[in-house]
Formats: C-alpha cells, sequence, structure tokens
C-alpha cells in the first residue's frame, strides 16, 4: 500500500516535471525514440529474414529427399567429388521398384531457355524434365489446371505445367490454359499452373519453373552430359530417416560399392539448409541487434544526463521533501520513476513509429512486428530508464538536507 | 519530560587542510511542551547549526540530544527522516514551498510520506489550511499566493502532522512589517493552542513574542531567560480560539 503511495506521487511528480519542460523532455526522448525504433524494426527485419527462409526452404518440401550428384553444402575437398559418375534416368525406376517407405519418386533434368507467347518472353527459364509422378515426389500443389498424365508423361507429349512467376510474365491478362508456348522454339500447349511459393530462392523455387515431360526434354535438348536430380517422397515425414537409409542402400547396390566405400552421391535434403542457415541467423540477428542497441544505449546515455541536470536542478525541492519526512528511498524513487516514465514514453512513441514502418519492410519480406517485440521493447525501455536513471537518482537520494536546503 | 532535551551539543565542520570550524561548541538546554522559544544571536553565532540540530536535519558531532526521552543523536537518515516526518514541523524563512504544487498538495505532502490514504488525507489538509484562514485558496500555486498566504500554507504543512515542535526559522524575514506581525500572531495563537514552537532569528521585536529567549555567541549559550515585559496578544478572545483549536483536534481525532 506504502509504495503504491508512493509510485503514484512518483508518477504524479514525474509527469508535472516532465510537463514543466516540455522541450526537453521532448529532445531527451528522441534518443529513446530513435533507439526503440531502429531495435524493433531490425527485430521485425531479422524475423521477416528467417520468415522468408522457412517459407522458402519449405518449398523444397520438408518430406522430400534429393538423390544428387553433389552435396548442397559440404566442407569436402572439391577434387574429391567431382569425377564422382551422372545419376542416371533409370535409377529413379531402380528405386522405384526396390523401395518401400517411399511414396513417389521423379527423375529431374534441368536445363535454362527463353520461353515465350506472343510478344512477352522470359529469359533463362528453368526447365525441367520430369514424369507425371513430379506432382507427387515434389510436393509442389497446383493453382490451376493439371498436371501431365501417365501417357503424356511416357508418350512425350508437347504439354507443359508452369510456375506462378511464368504465368504472371507470359500471361498478364490471359488464362495461360491450353494456351501454347514456345520453349527454345518447340511448342508446348499449358495443362497447369503451379501455386505461387515466393521466398528468397526465388528462381530455383516452381515459381520460374516450367516442367515438360522427361521424354520431350531428351528428344528437344538432349540429356548427355545433364545433371540428374532424383526427387523421393517418403511415405511417413515420421519415416525420414529410415528411408534415407534404405536409398542410401539402394543407391550404392547400383553403384556396386563395396561396404567401407564411401558414397559417390549425395541424398540432401530441407534440414541441410536449414541447419546452415539457422547459425548465420542468429550471427545476423546478434550484430543487427547489438548494433542498433547501440543507439538505445546513447539514448539511455542521454536520460542519464538530463537526469544529473534535473536532480540538480531540483536540489532545493529535495532538501525540502527531506526536511518534511521524504525518506532516501523515497527519493530514490522518485527519480526512478520520472527516468523510467520519460523511457517508457519514448518506448510507446518509438513502437507508434515503428508500427507503419515495419508495414513498409513487410512489402519486402513476409513479416510483421511479432507482439513479443512490443512486449520486449517496452521492457527494454523500462529497464534503460531505471538503469540510467539510478545514478542521478541515487545522487538525489544521498544528498545532505543541510546542504539541499540552503541550495538557491 | 521535556520535549527536547540537549547536553554539550557540539558540532564541527572539517573544512579540509587540518582547518576545523566549531559552530556549536557545548551546548546545554531543555525545552518543555507548550514552550514559545526564541533562539537568537548575530550571524555566525551558531543559531542556523542548532536549529539543524534541533530540526534533526544534522546529527551533533558529540553530545546527547534527547527527543521525547528518545536518542536521535545517533540514529541514521532513514529513522531521522520519520521523526522530522512525525514530529516536527519546519516552517521556513523563504517559505520553501514546491512551485508546481498547489496549496492543498503541499499541505499533503508531509501526510504522503507518513503513509495516510488520500481521502483522510485531503481532509485534514483542507481543516488545516482552513484553519490557517486559506480555506478558499486550496487550489492555488504558491505563485498565485501573496507572502504572507504562502507562509500561512507553510504553516499549515508544519502544522498538518500535529508535530511535537514547530521550528521556524526566520519566519518573518521575507515579509513586510504588517504581513510579519500577522504571522506572528498566528504564531501566538498557535502557542496557546498547546503547541510547542520554536524560532530562530536576529530581530528583536520578533523574538519579543517569545516567552523565553536563548541568546547565542560563538556557538554557546550567552543568555537564557523568560520574556519578561512581553506584550500580550491574547485578548479576550483567546478562550474562544482555545476552544476551537480543540473542536478542530478532536475532529482530526489527534
Amino acid at each position: 500500500m506504502y509504495y503504491l503511495l508512493e509510485l503514484k506521487e512518483g508518477l504524479i511528480i514525474s509527469f508535472r516535471a516532465i510537463r514543466a519542460n516540455k522541450m526537453r523532455s521532448v529532445l531527451t526522448t528522441l534518443g529513446i525514440v530513435i533507439g526503440i525504433v531502429s531495435v524493433t524494426l531490425m527485430a521485425t527485419a531479422i524475423e521477416g529474414v528467417n520468415r522468408a527462409f522457412d517459407k522458402s526452404a519449405a518449398a523444397f518440401g520438408t518430406d522430400v529427399l534429393y538423390v544428387q550428384k553433389f552435396p548442397w553444402m559440404s566442407n569436402e575437398d572439391w577434387s574429391t567429388i567431382r569425377n564422382r559418375p551422372n545419376l542416371k534416368v533409370s535409377d529413379a525406376n531402380t528405386i522405384e521398384r526396390q523401395a518401400r517407405l517411399i511414396d513417389a519418386v521423379a527423375p529431374v533434368l534441368t536445363t535454362r531457355r527463353q520461353t515465350s507467347y506472343g510478344d512477352n518472353s522470359m529469359d533463362n527459364t528453368f526447365v525441367t524434365g520430369t514424369t507425371y509422378q513430379y506432382i507427387n515426389a515434389s510436393g509442389n500443389v497446383l493453382e490451376d489446371g493439371r498436371f501431365f498424365t501417365v501417357e503424356e508423361s511416357n508418350g512425350g507429349r508437347p504439354v507443359c505445367v508452369i510456375g506462378a512467376v511464368v504465368a504472371e510474365t507470359l500471361f498478364p491478362m490471359e488464362d495461360p490454359i491450353g494456351k501454347s508456348i514456345r520453349v527454345a522454339g518447340h511448342r508446348f500447349r499449358v495443362v497447369g499452373i503451379f501455386e505461387k511459393q515466393g521466398g528468397l530462392f526465388g528462381e530455383f523455387t516452381a515459381d520460374n519453373r516450367i516442367c515438360i515431360p522427361i521424354n520431350s526434354f531428351q528428344s528437344k535438348f538432349g540429356s548427355r552430359r545433364r545433371w540428374v536430380t532424383i526427387q523421393v517422397r517418403v511415405v511417413d515425414l515420421k519415416e525420414m530417416d529410415d528411408a534415407k537409409i534404405e536409398l542410401e542402400g539402394i543407391m550404392r547396390k547400383v553403384r556396386h560399392l563395396q561396404p567401407g566405400k564411401p558414397n559417390n552421391f549425395n541424398i540432401n535434403q530441407q534440414e541441410i539448409l536449414t541447419a546452415t542457415f539457422a547459425p548465420i541467423s542468429m550471427v545476423i540477428a546478434s550484430i543487427g541487434l547489438f548494433i542498433t542497441g547501440l543507439s538505445l544505449f546513447v539514448g539511455g546515455i542521454g536520460i542519464m544526463n538530463i537526469m544529473f541536470v534535473s536532480v540538480t536542478e531540483r536540489t532545493k525541492e529535495i532538501g525540502i521533501r527531506k526536511a518534511i519526512g521524504a525518506k532516501r528511498r523515497t527519493i530514490l524513487m522518485q527519480f526512478l520513476t520520472e527516468a523510467a516514465a520519460l523511457c517508457l514514453m519514448g518506448g510507446l512513441i518509438g513502437l507508434i513509429i515503428a508500427f507503419p514502418l515495419s508495414l513498409v519492410i513487410d512489402s519486402f519480406l513476409p513479416t510483421a512486428m511479432p507482439f513479443s517485440v512490443v512486449f520486449i521493447a517496452i521492457t527494454i525501455s523500462l529497464a534503460v530508464g531505471v538503469i540510467s536513471g539510478f545514478m542521478p537518482a541515487y545522487r538525489a537520494a544521498r544528498m545532505d538536507p543541510v546542504e539541499a536546503l540552503r541550495h538557491e | 519530560m521535556s520535549v527536547i532535551d540537549l547536553k554539550n551539543i557540539v558540532k564541527t565542520y572539517d573544512m579540509g587542510e587540518a582547518e576545523v570550524v566549531h559552530a556549536l561548541s557545548g551546548v546545554s538546554m531543555t525545552i518543555d511542551r507548550n514552550e514559545y522559544v526564541a533562539i537568537m544571536g548575530p550571524s555566525g553565532s551558531g543559531k542556523s547549526t542548532l536549529m539543524n540540530v534541533i530540526g534533526c536535519l544534522d546529527t551533533p558531532t558529540s553530545g546527547s540530544y534527547l527527543f521525547n526521552g528518545i536518542s536521535v543523536s545517533d540514529m541514521d537518515d532513514n529513522e531521522l527522516a520519520k521523526v522530522r516526518n512525525k514530529e516536527i514541523g519546519f516552517v521556513f524563512q523563504t517559505f520553501n514551498l514546491l512551485p508546481r504544487s498547489d496549496a492543498l498538495h503541499n499541505v499533503e505532502l508531509p501526510l504522503i510520506y507518513g503513509g495516510m490514504p488520500s481521502s483522510e488525507r485531503k481532509r485534514r489538509a483542507t481543516q488545516t489550511l482552513e484553519h490557517v484562514q486559506l480555506g478558499d485558496r486550496i487550489h492555488h500555486k504558491p505563485n498565485e499566493l501573496s507572502g504572507g498566504q504562502r507562509q500561512r500554507v507553510a504553516i499549515a504543512r508544519a502544522l498538518v502532522t500535529q508535530p511535537s515542535i514547530i521550528l521556524a526559522d526566520e519566519p518573518t524575514g521575507n515579509l513586510d512589517t504588517k504581513t510579519g506581525e500577522e504571522i506572528m500572531m498566528l504564531f501566538e495563537e498557535l502557542h496557546n493552542q498547546g503547541n510547542t514552537l520554536i524560532m530562530v532569528t536576529h530581530e528583536a521585536t520578533v523574538a519579543d513574542h517569545a516567552h523565553r529567549v536563548v541568546r547565542l555567541r560563538d556557538g554557546m549559550i550567552e543568555s537564557d531567560e523568560p520574556v519578561k515585559h512581553r506584550k500580550s496578544h491574547s485578548g479576550p478572545g483567546k478562550k474562544k480560539q482555545e476552544e476551537e483549536w480543540q473542536s478542530i483536534k478532536n475532529a482530526l481525532g489527534g
């Protein structure tokens, strides 16, 4: 009860003091405002990068394994792995026959070609040759239309399924379904469109991709010296590790590898990306928050400075208060409350400014100011107030009442 | 039992470089309940220091000081603050009101530090302000009040906790003669109502209002005697005033 009374009195005094020195209070608070704005925006941006990454990584499918010649991320010496044999399209058939824990297998061949429709064209589109199983093996979802059928796939029909960005670029006004586009001069009829994925790995996602039957791909663009990726989707995410071991066994058998010899292929998965990105993201976040935290620190010094001025200016008042019975703790609380109130004001103003700015960031990165950031910002600004207010408040609390009363 | 019992109070200030100033060198005196004492002396005689010691703003270097029988000479800061809050009412030459607070809040302040709940506090502060004839000025800030009114607010602030002593330091020093006279009348009235008053002054005309004058010189008591030919301010109204104050005290539950 007594503490509440003291706090209330402290707040009343603080607001009177802040109001009495409006200009000074505003300028002092500005440091905290800028500090809180930069810290919250940095936190929001980091959140955005993380979300964008998660979303992008999800495009690779959490339950999809990629059998490839090279690892995605590796510390291995390039010279030891560069002479690995290429994967073959037929390896996909072997896997399909022998593996139990997999749902779908699709070989994938990729090249970059120009695509066009009418006057619209798109350079360096990822052209993917694959089988009808791709839609199941990749985890990609169709927005419209259908994927190509077994017959179209095996027969090498001139049909294609295009990514969202391809559709937007080639067909800004029209519905692409049923239209024929040109891929490096060859005509392909659009039968389906992938759902938009977005994210950081823009061009590697299905957005910039067009899928055509693998037989068409091989006849139009050739198959020699191309890197084959075999995409494998597991039946059950929980059996991911088992499926990986099974797959490894099958591939070693295909490659006739003796026990003890290292794999001459890699089984990649989304987790590799996440595991690689997590520490990088931590470092970026730490450095970013440290640097923006410095501005908050400078703001705190401003508060400390002005609180020292305030204490000196009000020496007489402190003397009067002490003479009529204010304890050291009461005076300490009064000035701490004032510093905390100043900083809290700065923090709230900072949040009000940072919120619309975070919406601007949102247009580049999928983010929103997380509620935790709001909470943390308020806590931090209070903490800055208490910490930077402590020395001045302590000086005030320890003043000798006789000396203080004599002060003019 | 005396309210104030000073025995051989010494206060020295160490000015550095082995220079020591003896502000008080062995002061002994007692003050009883409902006394009206003036402490006089030229500047540098130690009267301010003595007032600070009596007011528990400062502790003596040596000697014993019993306040209501309790030793305060070795109390710590917080204990002294409590004594100042509950037992001592200060009236200063420069009024020392908080400039940004209105009269009511200024008078409430000691009660806030005493931890009194809001409604009770407001009631008491208002009553005390009424008692010093400022019932119609309770929401005025100090800069909206005349010097005499400010000093009345300060007196109300000193009275509101019903302290054991009221300690006034040159209470008329910043007032014109007429207003000073009014304030002295008010003190007289407070004394008649049973309060213990200690007043520091260098003006003989002001000291004449007291019933006992203690003169200091060079940190020692030069003389301590009752005022013989005191002007009487207690006219026929005295009894009525006393009844009035008693009724207020009853109302305040004190």
